[in-house]
């Protein structure tokens, strides 16, 4: 029986419009306004700071669409972007440093919906509007940073074991020791095998001196705690930000990308971003009174400092003991009584100047002060007057308990969390590898909607062109085709919702010539049922034939086609992959519509029966 | 009604137009080279909106006040919008230069403007971005030279990556005699055509290569002219639909695809004039007979498709 599916192949092309149709659905709901509420150290919400949030709306009489709370975080819908702002003003005032607030456009997709798990297009910065910014971690520096770490280190270590050296110094990318004879030398050899494991050591076999370098394994691990160490501090302004779905990720191995999505002060995010941090230790001045200090009286040789979280004031010593730039690492962990503690690891300057402190120091409480240059631009009196701003905070305040050097521990924190928070802030601001913006691509809100709002008209245009087109000139067949394009169309941004691949502009061009060329299978089908027709077949004939002969060339040509987009996904960066995601899924999905959408409607409409004319 | 041109009997026609084309793109490419975006050769651009409309040449004249000797101002899709572009600067970060550019415009308008676009590629970014795009155009003529030549045979294979090289060159002529700028997207663009040049040429091919095995008689070059006939109609279709779309991308898509759509414009008219004139010509040149396809490969691709059933059906029909 000619032009006639089974049952099961109507049934497979009719689930895949049915499913196609549920996962596109999403798409037309649009956003709500919302504003994303988590708390600033990361930690799940409690119970009271909702009930908090929800009141302080609730007294403001701010109307909320809806509020969603999840594990982390809490998503308050509005109705519309007044509201949104006013409660994103109210929100971050009251809850300033216990809760961030970022503002967010939530999509609106019906419950029944996302529980079948659908959900709308990601839309690229280009179309939504944000900030990328590629940043390259100076690797050179961070490997001469460890380099002169190690030289001071190893003299110490000389000194301390009491061999006289003649010079410590770079040398071709080594560290030359010359000593003052063989047995010095000797001694050296095995102070430095016992201390530096991390270094290779090399000797010379008629001076004595030893040449040290890096191992291959301490370079790579360097770089990758540059790397890591620079994505927490980025990870940290970015929360500062507040920005609902930041991306923070290592690209290569000596590469950042942030992408801010929605953002709408985009020199704001720059400049937090570019924000530089130091610390510093100081010795609290416990002789003095702080009150007295506060109202003015500050005794010479010391500072009134605040601390971060409480504002409580502290008067500090002027006289700092370390910098954070002697840090070498800080990490959390949990000390011998299994509370949680921040280990603090420091580099030989670092360790001499602590050591002497603490030794005269002991049972004195020391401070550390986190210190941020930051550009604020203010408006004033109508005009962008850029300041700035060094602010100094104290992060953590602790007893000293035992003379100690290179490395000690915090102790006493309250959580884990708590631990977590002040070794990121140690890290923050001790010695990172520098950062360069070797890319950026900004977006501006109204141009991310324009781009949308153009994008979907050129679609919509040529699509709607194509259709007519089709149409005058195919006539039933035409409409058989356009039918299957519409369903391509469908199906398209279907598996683009699915994938949750990111839409670009570049991407909705994907898609309109994927329009333009889906076409082409059913072109190339009804040319061929033409041209079996001339050839004096039956018109039953003709259908039948026409698409197995047009199937192989079609396979080919999409084949080639797809070939294309797949080298260009993989050399491609962001909008040339958009392109090519969005290519080759339409050159496949275009395949399955074009040959069997259209040929079952096809098969509907003239198989099975007697037929004397196609309509083509 | 099929057609009867006799289109490779024109091909000396053919060939000293596209000679002509090949020349004055190579030509241009060489003399002054494409005007190449940031993308590639690395700097900042920052696009700006006012309310009113910009003046030019006093926002010239305040960002060079500004220090900004080097930048260049121009209109960008409307009078109110302005694209600044800056070349690369040593030792002053993108940050600061783009908001220090700001705010110079904003004093020549007395205005705050809405920050639009800011681009900003470094360098080494520019360089990695040539090396890969070139990279890119290399590796899928050299994929397609592979397919083809496994697919049809290895004269076809040359046939369409000297269609394929046409055009490319032709379009990247185009946009170097009219310095339209070249980004990514151009790049992306003539990836693009390259698909659909070869899309065009395949279908051609196709038919060349069932025609050969279907008719007994006649020269390769009248196979080849009834095939370029049979499947004109088709070639005709396709390029207007696809067209018609480019053509509301190109007007309606906004600036930034703008150059994107006239590539593929470019790319699609002279694809499906390549596709006729230059990629059969070279299989004929190159000295195609029908024994080049008759190959066994037919029971192999026998497994593959059940279609081809359908075909031997119809060369065993007297």
């Amino acid at each position: 029986m000619q032009n006639h599916f089974p049952f099961w192949k109507n049934l497979l092309i009719l689930a895949v419009l049915v499913l196609g149709i549920v996962y596109a659905l999403p798409n037309l709901f649009g956003d709500d306004p919302s504003v994303q509420i988590s708390s600033s150290d990361g930690t799940a919400l409690a119970d009271t700071q909702v009930a908090r949030v929800e009141k302080a709306l609730q007294t403001a009489a701010i109307a909320t669409k809806a509020i969603e709370r999840d594990d982390s975080k809490l998503l308050v819908r509005f109705q519309d972007t007044n509201a949104q702002m006013q409660a994103a003003d109210l929100l971050r005032h009251e809850f300033a440093g216990k809760l961030t607030v970022a503002l967010n456009l939530a999509p609106a997709t019906p419950s029944w919906l996302s529980a079948l798990g659908a959900s709308p297009m990601y839309l690229g910065l280009d179309l939504r509007g944000g900030v990328h910014f590629l940043y390259q971690v100076d690797m050179a520096a961070a490997i001469k940073q460890a380099e002169e770490r190690y030289n001071s280190d190893v003299r110490a270590a000389l000194r301390s074991a009491k061999i006289r050296y003649k010079s410590v110094s770079f040398d071709n990318g080594a560290i030359k020791v010359v000593l003052r004879n063989e047995k010095d030398k000797q001694a050296a050899v095995a102070i430095i095998d016992d201390e530096f494991r991390k270094l290779s050591m090399q000797e010379d076999e008629d001076a004595p001196v030893i040449y040290l370098r890096l191992a291959e394994a301490e370079i790579k691990a360097l770089k990758k705690f540059a790397l890591s160490q620079n994505i927490t501090t980025l990870r940290n302004r970015v929360n500062e930000l507040g920005v609902s779905e930041p991306v923070i990720q290592q690209q290569g191995d000596s590469r950042i990308v942030v992408q801010l999505p929605g953002i709408q002060d985009t020199a704001r995010a720059k400049e937090i971003l570019g924000t530089t941090a130091t610390l510093e230790y100081r010795k609290v001045d416990t002789q003095h009174d702080v009150q007295r200090a506060l109202s003015g009286r500050v005794p010479l040789g010391s500072k009134l400092y605040y601390e971060r979280d409480t504002k409580a004031p502290v008067l500090l010593k002027k006289r700092v003991i370390i910098t954070g730039d002697q840090i070498v690492d800080a990490s959390s962990g949990l000390d011998q009584n299994g509370s949680a503690s921040v280990n603090i690891t420091l580099n030989g300057i670092g360790a001499k100047k602590m050591g002497k402190f603490t030794k005269d120091n002991i049972g004195q409480p020391m401070a550390v002060v986190f210190i941020e240059r930051k550009t604020t631009t203010k408006m004033v009196n109508g005009k962008k007057v850029e300041r700035k701003e060094k602010v100094e905070e104290v992060i953590s305040i602790a007893t000293v308990r035992d003379a100690f050097s290179k490395r000690f521990q915090t102790t006493g924190l309250d959580s884990t969390q708590e631990a977590r928070k002040l070794s990121l802030l140690l890290r923050a601001g001790s010695l990172a590898a520098p950062l360069d913006i070797v890319e950026e691509r900004t977006v501006g809100p109204s141009l991310g909607q324009d781009n949308i709002d153009k994008g979907v008209m050129s679609v919509m245009v040529g699509f709607v062109l194509v259709l007519i087109f089709m149409a005058v000139y195919y006539k039933t067949f035409g409409l058989i085709a356009n039918l299957a394009l519409t369903f391509n169309l469908v199906v398209i941004i279907a598996v683009l919702s699915m994938l949750q691949a990111t839409l670009t502009l570049p991407g909705i061009a994907g898609i309109v010539l994927t329009v333009g060329m889906a076409v082409d299978a059913n072109v190339l089908i009804f040319e061929r049922i033409k041209e079996e027709l001339r050839n004096g077949n039956s018109p039953q004939t003709s259908i039948f034939v026409g698409y197995e002969k047009a199937f192989a060339t079609i396979f080919d040509a999409n084949i080639t086609t797809l070939l294309v987009a797949l080298v260009l996904f993989g050399f491609g960066t962001g909008p040339i992959k958009g392109f090519a995601i969005t290519l080759a899924i339409g050159i496949l999905t275009s395949m399955f519509t074009a040959i069997l959408g259209s040929r079952m409607v096809i098969n509907w409409i003239y198989g099975n029966r007697r037929i004397e004319k196609l309509s083509i | 009604m099929t057609t009867q041109i006799d289109f490779l009997g024109k091909r000396h026609l053919a060939t000293i137009f596209s000679g002509l084309l090949l020349i004055a793109s190579i030509v241009s490419l060489a003399a002054q080279g494409l005007k190449l975006g940031i993308d590639f050769t690395g700097g900042t651009l920052v696009e700006i909106g006012y309310q009113q409309a910009v003046d030019l040449s006093k926002m010239r004249a305040t960002l060079n006040e500004a220090g900004f000797e080097d930048s260049v101002v121009q209109h960008f899709g409307t009078s109110q919008e302005i694209l600044i572009r800056l070349k690369p600067k040593e030792g002053v970060s993108d940050a600061e230069l783009s908001t220090a550019v700001t705010r110079a415009a904003d004093k020549a308008m007395a205005a705050q403007g809405d920050i639009r676009r800011v681009e900003f590629v470094g360098p080494q970014v520019g360089d990695e971005l040539t090396e890969d795009g070139g990279l890119a155009l290399l590796y899928s003529m050299f994929g397609i030279l592979i397919y083809v030549a496994w697919r049809f045979e290895y004269k076809f294979a040359l046939g369409s990556v000297a269609a394929l090289a046409h055009d490319v060159i032709i379009t990247l002529g185009f946009f170097s005699i009219l310095q339209m700028e070249f980004d990514l997207t151009v790049l992306a663009a003539i990836l693009a055509v390259i698909g659909y040049s070869l899309n065009d040429t395949i279908v051609v091919y196709d038919r060349i290569r069932e025609n050969f095995r279907l008719m007994r008689k006649g020269s390769a070059e009248n196979v080849m002219n009834i095939s370029l006939n049979q499947t004109l109609s088709r070639t005709l279709m396709t390029s207007l639909t696809t067209l018609l779309v480019l053509v509301a991308l190109a007007l309606l898509g906004g600036e930034i695809i703008h150059n994107f759509a006239i590539a593929l414009l470019i790319g699609v008219v002279i694809g499906t004039y390549s596709s006729i004139f230059v990629a059969s010509p070279v299989v004929l040149a190159l000295g195609v007979s029908k024994e080049d396809l008759m190959v066994v490969e037919v029971e192999v691709e026998g497994a593959e498709f059940d279609m081809i059933g359908a075909e031997r059906r119809d060369i065993d029909r007297p």
